[in-house]
This record gives C-alpha cells, structure tokens and sequence, in this order.
C-alpha cells in the first residue's frame, strides 16, 4: 500500500490510522470538496435544464441574431431597432468603453490636482481638498449619479431656453449640444502622421539616451517627442489644406438642430464616475507621494537639484512606482462601476443587456456574456499592469 | 595716553533691532499657512473669493430659503409651476418633503401599527453593538455570541413575524434606510468569516481548494456588482428546483455577501502575507495544529495588519447595497428615489433636497465608520513605531 512507503522509518513507533497522515488527509479533504463542488454543479445544471424546459425557453446563443426591435439612446456605430441583438451588444460594449475611457482621463487630472492639493503648505487648499475627499469617498456612486441626473441635468432650461456656452455649446436639459466636426478628404493621413510621430519619439528617445550614456549630453527628447507626436498631425492637416468644417447647433423654436448631441445620461453618468473615482485617486496620489522617504528629496537637495528638477526626477518616478497598482485597480472600478448607467437607462453594455434578458428570457447567456466581456477588461489590465510594474520595479542587487 | 583722535567711539547705545517676526499668534499663522509665498497668496486668495461665492448661496439655498414645513408640493413650487405659493425664481431647499416622508425613508412600506417592531430591532443592535465597540466594556466573548448568533434569529423572528402572534410582514414591503441597514449586517457578518476561510483556502497547499478559491475570488472581483445582483435575482431560481420559492430580499442578501466575501478575502490574505515566516514555523514547533495556529497566533495578527482594508470592504459593501435598487429593492436610496415620481411632492426641488438628505444618511454612516476604523487602529497599535 502507498501509505506505508509515507510511514516514518522509526519502526518501534506505533503505527497509526492513515487518517492521521497529513499526505493522506489532504488528499481526502480535496477528493471530497471536489466531490462536494461537482454535485453542486451538477445539481445547479440540471435544475436550470428543468426550469427552461419547463418554462419553454431555449438555450444556446443563437437568439443573438435575432431582431432587436428597440432603441438605444446613443449609439457610436450605426444602429436601429431591426439590428441584432448582437449589435446591441456591441454598442453597448462601445458605450461601456467610451464612459470608462473619458471618465478615467478626467478622474485622474482631478484627482491629481487633489491630491497634491492635500500636501500643500496652503492650509485652506490642504484643508479644501480634504473636504472633496471626506464628500465623495463616503456617499454611493449611485446617489452622485442621481445627483447630476435628476438633481442637476433634469431641471435645467428646456431647449429652447439653451443656456449658451462659449464655442457654439449649448446646455439644456436634453443634454449637450455641440459643434460637430466634418473631416474631408484625406483625413486618413492625420491619424498615420500620429503613429510615425510615436514611432519617431521613442527612436529618438532611444537615441537621446544612448547619446547621454556615451558622452553625458543630454538632450530635450521630451520636448522633442512632444512636438513631433502633436506636430506631424498638425503638419499634416495644414498640408492637406485644413479639411474640417463644423456643423453648429442652431437654436431653433423649441428645439436645437445640428451639431452633436450627448445626452443627459451620458453627462450625468461621466461627471459622477469622475468626481467619485477622483476622490480615491487623491488618496492614493497623497500617499504615494507620502511614501517616497524624506531623504530622497534632502539627498537631492544635497546634490544641488532645483526643487522642480528633484520633483520631476526623484520624487515622481518614485511615487509613481507605490502609485501605479492602487491606480489600475480603481481605473478598474470605475470601468466596473459604469454599469450603474442602468439606474438612469444610458445604454451601456448591462443597459442593453438587461433589456435583452426582459426580452427573450435569456438569464444564463445574458449574465454569461456580462461576465465575460467584464472578466476579459480586468484580465486584460492587470496583465498589462504586471508587465508595466515588473518594467517599472525596483531593479535591487 | 595714546591719541584717540582717529578712533572712533560711539557715544550713544544703538537702536534695538526689529524683533524678528513673530513665530506664534495668528498673524505668524497666516503668514506661515496662506500667504508664505507669492503662489499660495494667489491660491488662498482664489479660494477664498470662491468660497465667499460658494457658501452664501449654499447657505441660503439650504437654510434661509428652504421651506420647513408644509403637506404637499405648493410649498415647494412658485407660482409659475401649477399651484405653487412661492413667488417667481425661488429656488431653496424642500425638507418639508423629507419631514413628510421621514418614516417611510425610514421603514419603507412597513404596516404603521407595526413600525415598533423594526424599533426594537434597531434598540437591540444599538445596545449589543456600543458595548462592543467600547473597548474598555466588559465580556466580549459573551457579547459577540449575543450580536452575530441570538441577534440574528430573534430580528429575523421580529421583523418577518409569523409566530407568537405577530402579523406576518411580507419582505416586499421592508424598505428605505432599515433594508440599508440589515443588507450591511448581514453582508459583514457573512463576510468576514467566508473571507477568512476564501483567504485561507487560496493560501492553502492543496492545489483543488486552492484552485476554486482562486477562481471564485478573481471572477466575482473581475466583475461588477449589478451583474452578481442579477445573477442572484435571475439565476439562483433556475438554479434551484422548481418549486422552491426564493425570496428576493434573500436573493440579494446572497448577492452582496459573495461580493463582499471576495473582496475581504483579498484584504485578509494581505495580511496573511504580511506575518513573518517565523510566526508560522514557531506555531507548528509548538506542536499546534492547523485550526489552532491560525486561529490562535496567525489571525489575530494578521487580522490587526488589515483592520483600515477591512472598515474600508465594509464601508464600500455599505455603499454598495445601494445598487439592490436596481434588482427593484426598496432601500435608503431607492425608495427616496422612487418618492420623487409621486406627484403629491413633484417639484423641481425635490429631488436635489431627496438627495442631499440621503447622501447626508450614507455620509454620517460612512465616516463614522472611518473614523472608529483609524481610533481602533490607534487603540491595538502594540507600540512598534519609532
């Protein structure tokens, strides 16, 4: 038998019950959780094939080409209610990405801002910051939303009494309104001319630095990259002869006609995601900021660095190391948090979901593509994450 | 004598110098907190001018100019507005429509005639939960034992009814800042120990147990609450044989105690991390076997690291039952939202005051929390900093 190979050699000792072996016992426990786990599932399983027979739902995701037949309230690619049901998805998926992308941006300079506010000397402004972090950490993003969409968005003036905004933008309670860009002829270019300012930034940049290892020179390669990833697009627009017009809103009798549009749902969603993620953003700012040792800053000092230069290459690239993790993670939280736009019905991926389950019934496949899509983003992230913070970690002997 | 002549000797004391400028009092404060350089003097000013835009409207809106009392909406509505009383381009905010609606904020839809029983309920947790929170208040054992096990039965008893000739009160009609208040206790008291035992299992050497906590925890962290709310409300039916009836207030209880349970165990496996090796290897020299080790040297420890992480789950997981809503519960915030559609209080200012007085509910909960989190960390601080 294989447990008495697991015995001790000690013969004299007393053989005792293979239940008092570690080895075994581990083994018995995991055969019988998985045990335990399987039936479970096989029970669950078989219960929901007996519930949708009975219930005379199918299963598969075939419905998926099926016709919609509603509406969505902002769509990024085209859509009516005759798509599929798949293509409601997918605009969904878009609105999902389009609230998570603008929100992040916007949290982040804010946070940014409040959290180096939270260090200064200035008392009041330390003292206001902190007053913003108390506020937002500690009420539901979901009562921020409502705040924005039915205390603030919903009783601003009706259209035709448009609060007007520099710009041609206009704000009403329908949303807002603003100038619509129309692109001409050749504007493909613009876009490739960003690409090959990238790629000439980073060739620079390598250059730069190999340069300043070589003969100690250092060169501008920030301002230079800078310049020719925003330069080349510009170049290039003004070489195709600047083919843009705008399509202005016009205030009309009761409503606005042209321009763009995003709706209240939209407004109200992204201003609460960014206003509640900043808050946990300034935090985490401040006390990475915090974390970086006191010594660092007076080594600095004692080497004779300009208070902006130790700022920018001592304290940053150290904080920035203690703040990426905690950063991703609430990035990740806000993405997570966007499926609230279903208590105010802006259209992202849950909204649409759920309409699709009221409609054809179908739970397991519905909560299955949610889970998916929204397990595929935060795999996603924390494997870039982990390659940017092993690139970015402490290289020790 | 030498001739003095071409030496100099003054003649008369010096003027005493300027004191240097004074370290202490408030002028000494402003300089040092606001004005000490050009760039904070700018800033400070800035502020101030927003602040003294800022808090005179915030202050009338909310105190001067809000109205106190009244039945319905033409107190709250101007005379543009149908039947409104107040005149043209008012705007201040309505606590009339809070006072009137306070106790359905509070109860939801309970029977009035029963409305002592969610009292006594809540008289009960106030008594068992201050003793231990105080930590100089005696027998804590006995008082955990009173809060998480007998509590429990007898609310449940109290507020379902059923027996000993209490009406029997449909969960459907629980709602407003009580369903808040029992989704938070449920969802901490399940928590915390599924947490313990998630974390455990992830740190565990069998590769099965290990496997499915790994599983568990990342899937319901990688996804966002609303849709594990709905897999409760959707799905757990399915799940289960027909016939067994589900109720939802259950469903989303379950909901919220898996999300929660994930989250804590990541807080409580950081502080299994954080113990050194040598707390291990000294537990097992002692001969202590698994359940006693972690129970008896490990925990406690590492229970102690991470007591900002956990008041910090709990805090979101309070936050976060708000979201039941959308399974169509009627907690603190739904059912404060659902008043705003009942035309007996529709006015333009209602929603705002609504809100402020539910985010006012959540915020006072919220940091209280926080702060009692930062004295207890205070409290158990054994004494290792420098």
């Amino acid at each position: 038998m294989a447990v008495n190979v697991q015995e001790p050699a000690g013969e004299d000792r007393p053989r005792s019950s293979f239940i008092y072996d570690p080895v075994m016992r581990s083994i018995l426990y995991q055969v019988l959780t998985a045990i335990i786990f399987i039936a479970l599932i096989w029970w669950f399983w078989s219960n929901t094939l007996e519930n949708l027979r009975r219930a005379n739902i199918a299963s598969g995701f075939g419905f998926l080409n099926g016709r919609a037949g509603f509406d969505v309230g902002q769509a990024l690619i085209a859509y009516s209610s005759d798509s599929t049901y798949l293509r409601a998805l997918y605009v969904g998926f878009l609105n999902t990405l389009l609230v998570a992308f603008t929100g992040i941006i916007t949290a982040t300079i804010i946070g940014f801002i409040v959290g180096i506010g939270r260090l200064s000397n200035n008392w009041l402004i330390s003292k206001l910051s902190q007053v913003y972090v108390e506020v937002f950490r500690n009420i539901p993003p979901l009562l921020v939303i409502f705040f924005w969409y039915k205390g603030v968005l919903s009783v601003l003036p009706q259209p035709r009494d448009s609060i007007h905004l520099p710009f041609s933008i206009f704000l009403n309670n329908r949303g807002l309104a603003f100038p619509k860009a129309i692109w001409g002829e050749g504007t493909w270019a613009i876009p490739l001319a960003f690409v090959v300012g990238i790629v000439a930034a980073v060739v620079v940049s390598k250059w730069a630095r190999s340069r300043q290892e070589r003969t100690g020179q250092p060169f501008p390669s920030g301002w230079t990259g800078f310049a020719l990833i925003i330069g080349l697009p510009i170049l290039t627009f003004l070489a195709l002869g600047a083919p843009l017009s705008f399509d202005y809103p016009i205030a009309g009798k009761f409503n606005l006609s042209g321009g763009s549009v995003v709706g209240p749902e939209f407004v109200s969603l992204y201003l609460a995601l960014s206003f509640y993620t900043a808050a946990f953003i300034a935090e985490i700012v401040r006390s990475g900021i915090r974390a970086v040792a006191k010594g660092q800053t007076e080594a600095a000092f004692a080497l004779g660095l300009q208070p902006g230069v130790t700022t920018r290459k001592v304290v940053v690239p150290q904080a920035l190391r203690i703040v990426i993790p905690p950063l991703t993670s609430q990035y990740l939280n806000l993405t997570k948090n966007s499926s609230l736009a279903i208590a105010i019905g802006f259209s992202d991926l849950v909204a649409v979901g759920g309409t699709i389950l009221n409609q054809s019934g179908r739970a397991v496949e519905i909560v299955a593509i949610w889970m998916a899509i929204y397990l595929s983003i935060s795999l996603a992230t924390s494997l870039f994450m982990n390659w940017f913070n092993a690139k970015m970690a402490l290289v020790e002997r | 004598m030498a001739d003095l002549s071409s030496h100099f000797i003054r003649t008369e004391m010096l003027k005493p110098e300027t004191p240097p400028s004074s370290t202490t009092g408030l002028g000494a404060w402003l300089r040092t907190n606001l004005f000490a350089t050009p760039k904070d003097a700018a800033l400070t000013i800035i502020a101030l001018l927003v602040l003294a835009w800022v808090i005179p409207h915030a202050v009338n809106w909310l105190f001067i100019q809000a109205v106190w009392a009244g039945s319905d909406r033409t107190v709250c509505a101007t005379t543009e507005q149908l039947g409104g009383i107040q005149p043209v381009g008012w705007s201040g905010a309505c606590w009339a429509f809070v006072e009137s609606r306070f106790t359905m904020f509070i109860f939801g839809r309970y029977p009035v005639d029963q409305r002592w029983r969610p009292i006594l309920v809540g008289l009960l947790l106030v008594a068992l939960l201050v003793p231990l929170l105080i930590p100089k208040a005696p027998r804590k054992g006995l008082n955990a034992l009173l809060l998480f096990i007998i509590f429990p039965i007898v609310a449940f008893y109290l507020l379902l009814g059923g027996v000993f000739g209490l009406p029997h009160v449909e969960t459907s009609n629980w709602g407003g800042l009580m369903v808040t208040l029992i989704l938070s206790f449920v969802g901490i008291a399940v928590s915390l120990p599924a947490g313990i035992l998630l974390a455990l299992g992830r740190r565990s050497r069998m590769p099965v147990i290990k496997t499915l906590s790994i599983i568990f925890i990342e899937v319901i962290r990688g996804v966002p609450l609303i849709t594990v709310l709905f897999m409760a409300s959707v799905m757990l039916p399915l799940f289960l044989p027909a016939g067994v009836n589900f109720d939802k207030f259950l469903r989303a209880l379950v909901g919220v105690s898996i999300f929660a349970a994930a989250y804590m165990a990541e807080v409580i496996r950081g502080g299994l991390q954080a113990i050194p090796k040598g707390q291990y290897e000294g537990a097992d020299s002692l001969g202590l076997s698994y359940w006693q080790k972690m129970r008896l040297i490990i925990l406690p420890q590492a229970i102690k690291l991470v007591i900002p992480g956990i008041v910090n789950t709990f805090i979101g997981m309070f936050k976060d039952t708000s979201l039941v809503m959308i399974i169509g519960m009627f907690d603190l915030l739904g059912i404060i939202n659902q008043s705003f559609s009942d035309a007996t209080w529709a006015t333009s200012v209602t929603p705002v005051t609504g809100l402020i007085f539910a985010g006012f509910i959540y915020w006072l909960f919220c940091f209280g929390m926080s702060r009692y989190s930062a004295f207890m960390e205070r409290h158990l601080d054994t004494g290792h900093k420098r």
